[in-house]
């Protein structure tokens, strides 16, 4: 494979003392080399998904002073939010509606920028742009404004008997300066949104948006720059060093979009600051359908949740479906009256659909699709045209298990069935794999609800819709397991930037001398009764009348 | 032990853990385990620790006690799914969070507290509903040898397992895939445990420590600073003569209130400990002999041993180190850098109280800050301008007893939080679903898009259903 071509690599070079290895982040995968100090060479190798394997030996000049300046920057960058930070400054109610309100005016203001930056990118269609990115974090800022005054309230909590009399309280407090490094498929949503929540947590952000959505990240790094605080809100554009020189600096938290790989080492960086970090990854989302549905909706909440959803290329997206053997055929039929109905006689000709992000990206899903025992398998769609970047709508209908696009996220437009002889059998199958951020189930039997939602471990779940669960505030948006950890939105996402700070009150008086010694065993009795919280036995016991 | 953790899984795989009827009979099983054993218990502590039995009540079985008996009593609504609020456009739905386990989780503890911070964490995975592995400490090998012993018999045996062994032990399990770790000890395990964890994605929470503060500011009567000094003596000496991640490190007082506090300490010590080291009562004594060097050296540099003005005596066969007070020892010598861990007082006096806050910025965020005060505009700035896990007023070490009080630290003190509801909180994972029913389906989600659905789209976003209505109506221009 040569899509990813050395120039990517050229600038990686860092200054090491001795041999050393790094892994450096970027272009949705993770790049990793390995340098050996004395002969000069390193080594690269890029694992994005694990059907690519590039690896390039390469010898490259050193180039230590420019990657030295490089981290210097990001230090002094990451300094001087350290000071706007120290100064208290983010920490104010004010501070923090004036940005979100800033940034509110910003997506009023600038909503045909972005737009076009989307179209840009991926050729998002303007309704899609609208519904999924800029009014979601039109709306995320709103509640935001509405609640802050809510959410940074200090919370009274009852004390026990062990403590009397005393007070407590738990205080919200910002971490400090904290790094969310967004991803390239909803590329305007999931960088505000994350920053949105550190702002309105007051917090001192950078935000790394993804270099391969190139047009909405110089929008965001110049809008940003216009509409938010400079001293305390920047952008840092780049890929594989900017995110490596980024990931080396301190953080009082690190929020992550992206895939489980490069999560794992955005975690292990993590690790030697002892910075706490939230994983937004991703996973194969399932979606079970039984036979008693309502077909016609069904067919269209699954296509909503994978084509028009940037055509496959989201994180809670659909990923495959399961169902009965015996119904799989009218599914496939209404899925496919629906999707013409939805993008057409020829769906490549449709301007309501994304296209797939890059060359790359294209190459990975057509490797998937004509794999052996896997290209037989196509029962809807199928065209493709890589200089659109383009695949149709695709259906394909029992694939094998083991085959790559029933391994790996596809991350597009393509949908495997999977057919099993009862509906409860989809339950090993989806337990097999690691856990996803979303399990779907279409079905109208209560019990088979009941089940699903007991047996099936997922960051999330809708029943008898798609994705929609992502727009409810109240609900905590989040993996578990290989989907990621800590969840955000709403609430949530202040609390991801917060730190719920234990404060007890106490007063000088009723200082019980049990406490302290010396110790006897009336002192050890009485404990007992205060520990319990037993007022009656306490009474006993510091009358002396206490017994076992 | 790949084995017994195969078994481990299939354990949490066959559902069994699940069930709130098991989880409330473990904690119940628990609670035996500890009542029934006391006397064990006792004798364990106090070889591992020299702790006396009221110390070991009140620090350790009476902790588990109260931790144990509160999650039995709160189990059924804490597994209660949560209602979450939806916008009417969504209507029928309906929307709840649901706490799941999250697996098989591995609990590192550590030998200050061997019993409370091996059992307390157990009790949150318990009643979560996860299947353990325990790993207590080595260095405290008499409560290793206990739980080996008593674990078996009170609790699932295929569900929740001892593991004993050194760092080599600690190394293996690492090795391993788990669904969570909760890790007590030292930051630099604790980078060790989350780099591991980082391969496996694993979440983890670490409980660690840190040079914890107290702030002492001038007190309106002599009786109030007399209750401050025994709750500073009780907060530095009386739990584990200093071993503990929530004891005082140390002192911030005002110059002019340094030697009345001096004298208040010496007292108060005298009462409570004795006053000679050969006869030192109610005090633990230092783990081993690795952690008395260590605290001896700390002793020797110069500069510090000149800055002794109580105690400094050790007996390093009975691994005893006199209650010690110091007064400005260097602020960059290792006693005022490092946490001590262990019997010693640095007290560093300070112009104004207030100059504390900086002091306390200028390092790494600590687990507690405690303040004595009554100044509430001190307080005020105390919360806002620091940053640690707890801030206690008042008093010392009683915020670890408090259940509604998320317990853990921030930055350099720890991730994550544990105590009451937030140990069920923290070996949960909150899956959040969306019921659904077929009809009313709203057609302007789908494309074909047009500028029609893209007018809906929006007002459906501003909630404002009377424009929706007349969209529909055909009453207002798209």
């Amino acid at each position: 494979m040569t899509i990813v071509s050395a120039g990517l690599f050229k600038d990686c070079t860092r200054s090491f003392k001795s041999s050393s290895s790094i892994v450096g982040v970027g272009l949705g995968g993770i790049l990793t080399y390995r340098h050996t100090y004395k002969t000069n060479r390193v080594r690269f190798s890029s694992s994005i998904p694990s059907s690519y394997h590039c690896c390039a030996t390469l010898s490259i000049k050193m180039e230590e002073a420019k990657q030295t300046v490089d981290v210097d920057k990001t230090a002094v960058l990451v300094n001087e939010l350290r000071k706007t930070f120290s100064s208290g400054k983010t920490k104010s109610y004010e501070w923090r509606t004036s940005q979100l309100e800033s940034i509110s005016k910003m997506i009023d203001e600038k909503e045909k920028e972005i737009i076009e930056a989307l179209h840009k990118d991926l050729l998002k269609p303007e309704l899609e742009a609208f519904l999924s990115e800029i009014s979601m974090t039109k709306s995320s800022c709103k509640l935001a404004l509405k609640e802050l005054k809510h959410w940074m309230m200090t919370k009274k909590v009852e004390t026990s008997m062990a403590t009397y009399p005393s007070s407590a309280e738990i205080v919200s407090e910002p971490l400090g300066v904290v790094l969310v490094i967004s991803t390239w498929n909803f590329p305007f949503l999931l960088s505000l949104d994350p920053v949105i929540g550190a702002i309105a947590a007051g917090n001192a952000v950078v935000l790394k948006p993804s270099e391969i959505a190139p047009a909405t990240s110089s929008l965001l790094a110049s809008l940003l720059g216009q509409y938010a605080d400079k001293s305390a809100i920047r952008v840092v554009e780049g890929a594989v060093d900017e995110t490596s020189a980024l990931l080396e600096q301190k953080w009082d938290k690190i929020f992550f979009t992206g895939g489980a790989r490069v999560g794992r080492i955005v975690m292990a960086a993590a690790a030697k600051h002892l910075t706490p970090v939230t994983l937004e990854l991703g996973g194969k989302c399932p979606v079970v359908v039984d036979s008693n549905v309502n077909l016609q909706v069904t067919a269209r909440r699954i296509i909503a949740g994978k084509w028009a959803c940037n055509n496959g290329q989201a994180c809670i997206g659909v990923d495959y479906i399961i169902t009965t053997k015996e119904f799989a055929p009218k599914l496939i039929d209404a899925l496919r009256i629906v999707l013409e109905e939805f993008f057409g006689k020829d769906p490549m000709e449709s301007k309501d659909r994304s296209r797939i992000i890059n060359s790359f990206h294209f190459m990975r899903l057509i490797n998937l699709l004509d794999e052996d025992k896997v290209s037989d398998k196509i029962v809807v769609g199928g065209q493709r045209d890589g200089s659109q970047l383009q695949i149709a709508p695709t259906i394909l209908l029992d694939v094998p298990e083991d085959s790559l696009i029933m391994q790996e996220e596809i991350f597009g437009p393509l949908l495997p069935i999977m057919t099993v002889e009862k509906l409860e059998d989809s339950f090993d199958m989806i337990n097999r794999k690691p856990k996803p951020l979303a399990a779907y189930l279409f079905s109208d039997d209560e019990q088979i609800k009941r089940k699903f939602v007991q047996n099936i471990s997922a960051g999330g779940m809708a029943i008898n819709d798609t994705v929609l669960q992502l727009t409810v505030s109240s609900l905590p948006f989040g993996g578990v397991g290989e989907s990621g950890m800590g969840s955000y939105h709403g609430e949530f996402s202040f609390d991801a930037f917060s730190h719920k700070k234990a404060v007890l009150y106490r007063s000088f008086a009723g200082d019980a001398p049990t406490r302290y010694p010396p110790y006897t065993p009336g002192k050890q009795k009485q404990m007992k009764a205060l520990l319990d919280g037993n007022l009656f036995n306490i009474i006993l016991a510091l009358l002396g009348w206490f017994k076992d | 032990m790949e084995e017994s953790i195969a078994e481990l899984r299939e354990t949490f795989k066959s559902g069994r853990t699940r069930s709130v009827a098991w989880r409330k009979n473990q904690l119940k099983g628990l609670l035996d385990l500890i009542t029934e054993n006391e006397e064990s218990i006792f004798k364990a502590l106090h070889q591992d620790l020299g702790k006396d039995p009221v110390e070991s009540y009140r620090d350790e079985i009476g902790v588990i006690q109260k931790s144990a008996s509160y999650s039995l009593s709160c189990l059924d609504t804490w597994v209660a799914p949560k209602k979450g609020e939806l916008p009417l456009l969504f209507f029928p739905a309906k929307a709840e969070v649901l706490p799941e386990p999250l697996g098989v989780v591995l609990i590192f503890s550590s030998w200050n507290f061997p019993i409370t911070l091996a059992l307390d964490p157990l009790i949150g995975a318990i009643s979560a509903g996860n299947t353990v592995l325990l790993k207590p400490s080595e260095l405290a090998p008499a409560c290793s040898s206990f739980f080996i012993e008593t674990i078996p018999l009170y609790l699932d045996k295929e569900a929740i397992k001892v593991v004993c062994g050194g760092a080599d032990v600690g190394e293996r399990l690492l090795e391993l895939k788990w669904d969570k770790i909760f890790f007590t000890g030292s930051p630099r395990v604790g980078r060790l445990v989350m780099t591991a964890a980082a391969r496996y994605l694993t979440p983890v929470t670490l409980e660690l420590g840190g040079k914890c503060p107290a702030i002492l500011d001038t007190l309106s009567s002599p009786s109030k600073a007399k209750v401050a000094a025994k709750r500073i003596v009780g907060g530095k000496w009386g739990s584990c003569t200093g071993q503990a991640c929530i004891a005082i490190d140390y002192l911030l007082v005002e110059e002019k209130f340094a030697s009345t506090l001096i004298e208040l300490l010496k007292k108060t010590i005298k009462r409570f400990y004795g006053e000679n080291i050969k006869d030192l009562k109610c005090i633990s004594r230092i783990v081993n002999k690795h952690q008395f060097k260590r605290l001896h050296n700390l002793l020797k540099d110069p500069h510090v041993a000149a800055s002794i003005v109580y105690g400094g005596s050790v007996d390093e066969k009975k691994l005893v180190i006199e209650p010690t007070i110091l007064l400005d020892p260097p602020l960059d010598s290792e006693l005022m850098t490092e946490e001590i861990f262990g019997p010693l007082l640095p007290i560093i006096t300070l112009k104004n109280i207030e100059e504390s806050i900086e002091l306390i910025n200028s390092k790494p965020n600590p687990l507690v800050i405690y303040a004595f005060t009554e100044d509430e505009t001190f307080k005020k700035r105390i919360l806002s301008e620091t940053s640690s896990g707890t801030v206690t007023f008042n008093d010392s070490l009683v915020q670890f007893v408090c259940d509604t009080l998320p317990f853990g630290g921030v930055g350099q003190s720890g991730i994550g939080r544990y105590h009451g509801k937030y140990s069920f909180d923290t070996f949960s994972h909150e899956k959040s679903v969306l019921h659904r029913g077929f009809y009313p389906e709203l057609e302007q989600r789908y494309p074909p898009w047009s500028d029609f659905k893209l007018l809906f789209i929006k007002l459906a976003y501003r909630f404002n259903y009377f424009r929706l209505i007349l969209l529909l109506m055909g009453l207002t221009k798209s």
